[in-house]
């Protein structure tokens, strides 16, 4: 199956989710040209969606994959839940990492499955000694099972546990260090996350082990609020990126330098120039941290 | 009568995964009360998320359904089904298998007894999308095999149907009203339809089959020999052709291989 292997690391520029209804715009694009494809320097795939046996999805991910370099972004493993991970699922997971073999490969801290069967969104788990122990066996069983290390993504929450006794930082860095994984930073998850919970968003990024980043997230969120008129944000990935999320992703890279970055917007698909234009500005933010570690140098 | 105490609330993901469909469940005993309160709406975001994601699941299932039916009777119906049968595994490309029967029994979806039938299309056209890709088996490979085989044995073949081969059979005309609502120009006749659906290469391709068609297929895939499958075809339909249906067939792309007789 192996027809298209490519070596290549996912580079430090903008990415965007791979869409359906973008195949025929990225394809139809020639290389090399100043249009839309040319700004998007690599592409995400949910997994799941690539794990039928064939057809047309496999067929556009080998035409993308011999352009573009690809991350691997998975949405079903269920990493935080209580019961083990599913067997099959990571034998999915498996060969299509063998199959594509994308130059990141990511999941999220989340639960998703239990005995009454999958349900299809990343549900949150409570921040404790017991959790780190699980989710980290379960990293641990992912990266040897796909042979991959793999980045766990920070999540939007919108409730929190009384069973929890660690922050989310020191729980990440907890996981991180005991099953080696690294660290996919979603910025609008931390800015979605502070604001429901109320506390500083740059003061959590402060405290990010920003050493373990191997990738980061952009998204747009939706505003609601809560039973006290209290702001609620939502994790939509149905629109733009706000002007906040970007502050504090400048932040990010300024801290940190040049990291791939996807743009995530699963909802409301817009038109391929208005994502490849959203991932020009993040790319501005790249370039002028490149260009400034160059000039330090 | 005694009134029923409000069930207690329990702690861990298997009272979260029972409040999540379960809009009267009360919320799990482990999530952090706010200001001494159960923290309603901010649970309900989890409860909106599963149901609403598996809503729009189905949607992209099954457009011509919800074109037909409209988006609110749509939405509402799909609203039943999710929290009747959520799914059982992360492959959301193939969440609602047990959809298309299900909506027969629908008893609001009565009044659109075409309904059921029209999902099993939209259900077949998917599972052919994503079916393995594998070169049909051509008419020139098969008279290359058929030239070995000693005419006395034609009948015992066997063919291997193409993984991406479906079969539907509707008391309605569900080929005529797909097509209608898909923009193509096809007269809705009365009575029922067979349809053979199929991605020999990169397009979905879908037909009505002639009478004795979908038995013939239907058997063929199935397993039976050549002299089977034409038996079950011609007892439904007096004088079926068999040349003509195993060129069709072959044209179409519906094999893979065939199995030459043992012995």
């Amino acid at each position: 199956m192996a027809d298209f292997t490519c070596e290549a690391d996912i580079p430090a520029r903008t990415g965007v989710g791979l869409k359906p209804e973008h195949y025929d715009a990225v394809l139809a694009a020639p290389e090399g040209t100043s249009d839309g494809s040319a700004h998007v320097a690599w592409f995400e795939i949910h997994c799941e969606n690539y794990m039928g046996d064939g057809g047309p999805p496999h067929a556009a991910l080998r035409a993308i994959r011999e352009r573009f370099p690809i991350s691997a972004h998975g949405v079903g493993l269920s990493i935080g839940a209580e019961r083990g991970l599913d067997p099959e699922h990571l034998a999915r997971l498996k060969k299509l990492v063998a199959w594509c073999d994308p130059g990141l490969f990511s999941e999220h801290l989340a639960w998703s499955t239990h005995d009454s069967g999958f349900l299809n969104d990343l549900l949150p788990v409570p921040y404790n000694e017991e959790t780190v122990a699980r989710v980290s066996d379960h990293i641990s069983q992912v990266q040897d099972v796909v042979g991959r290390r793999m980045l766990l993504e920070n999540p939007s929450t919108y409730l929190q546990f009384e069973t929890s006794t660690l922050s989310e930082i020191d729980f990440l860095k907890e996981i991180a260090a005991r099953s080696g994984c690294g660290l996919l930073l979603d910025v609008n998850n931390v800015y979605v996350s502070a604001v429901n919970h109320g506390y500083s968003a740059e003061a959590y990024l402060e405290g990010f082990p920003l050493d373990l980043v191997g990738e980061v997230h952009l998204g747009g969120h939706a505003e609601d609020e809560d039973d006290f008129g209290d702001p609620l944000l939502i994790d939509a990935h149905d629109r733009a990126v706000i002007d906040p999320v970007w502050a504090l992703y400048d932040q990010v890279i300024a801290a940190i330098g040049p990291r791939p970055t996807l743009i995530e917007w699963d909802n409301d698909v817009p038109e391929w120039e208005t994502l490849a234009a959203e991932a020009r500005r993040a790319d501005a933010v790249l370039a002028r941290y490149a260009n400034a570690k160059d000039a330090a140098a | 009568m005694p009134k029923t105490p409000p069930p207690e609330a329990e702690a861990g993901q298997a009272a979260f995964a029972a409040a999540l469909l379960d809009a009267d469940a009360p919320i799990p005993a482990d999530v952090a009360k706010i200001r001494g309160q159960a923290p309603e709406k901010r649970f309900a975001v989890y409860r909106n998320n599963v149901v609403v994601s598996l809503i729009s699941a189905l949607a992209s299932a099954y457009p011509t359904v919800k074109r037909l039916v409209g988006a609110q009777f749509f939405d509402a119906m799909a609203g039943v089904y999710v929290r009747e049968h959520p799914p059982i595994s992360p492959m959301m490309i193939f969440y609602g298998a047990a959809f298309p029967g299900w909506v027969e029994s629908f008893p609001p979806a009565e009044t659109v007894p075409y309904l059921g039938g029209v999902a099993r299309l939209e259900r077949a056209r998917r599972e052919a999308y994503h079916a393995a890709d594998i070169e049909p088996f051509t008419m020139e490979q098969f008279q290359a095999v058929a030239s070995g085989v000693a005419p006395e044995r034609m009948p015992e073949l066997r063919f291997t149907a193409h993984p991406s081969l479906r079969l539907v059979r509707s008391a309605h005309p569900v080929f005529s009203i797909w097509a209608d609502q898909n923009g193509h120009d096809v007269p809705v006749r009365q009575g029922g339809e067979d349809v053979m659906i199929i991605r020999p290469r990169s397009e979905v391709t879908m037909r009505q089959t002639p009478p004795g068609g979908f038995t013939f297929l239907s058997a063929m895939s199935a397993g039976q020999t050549l002299a089977a499958a034409a038996a079950s075809a011609e007892a439904e339909t007096q004088g079926f052709d068999l040349a003509s249906h195993l060129t069709a067939a072959l044209e179409s792309g519906v094999f893979s291989g065939v199995k030459a007789p043992e012995g």
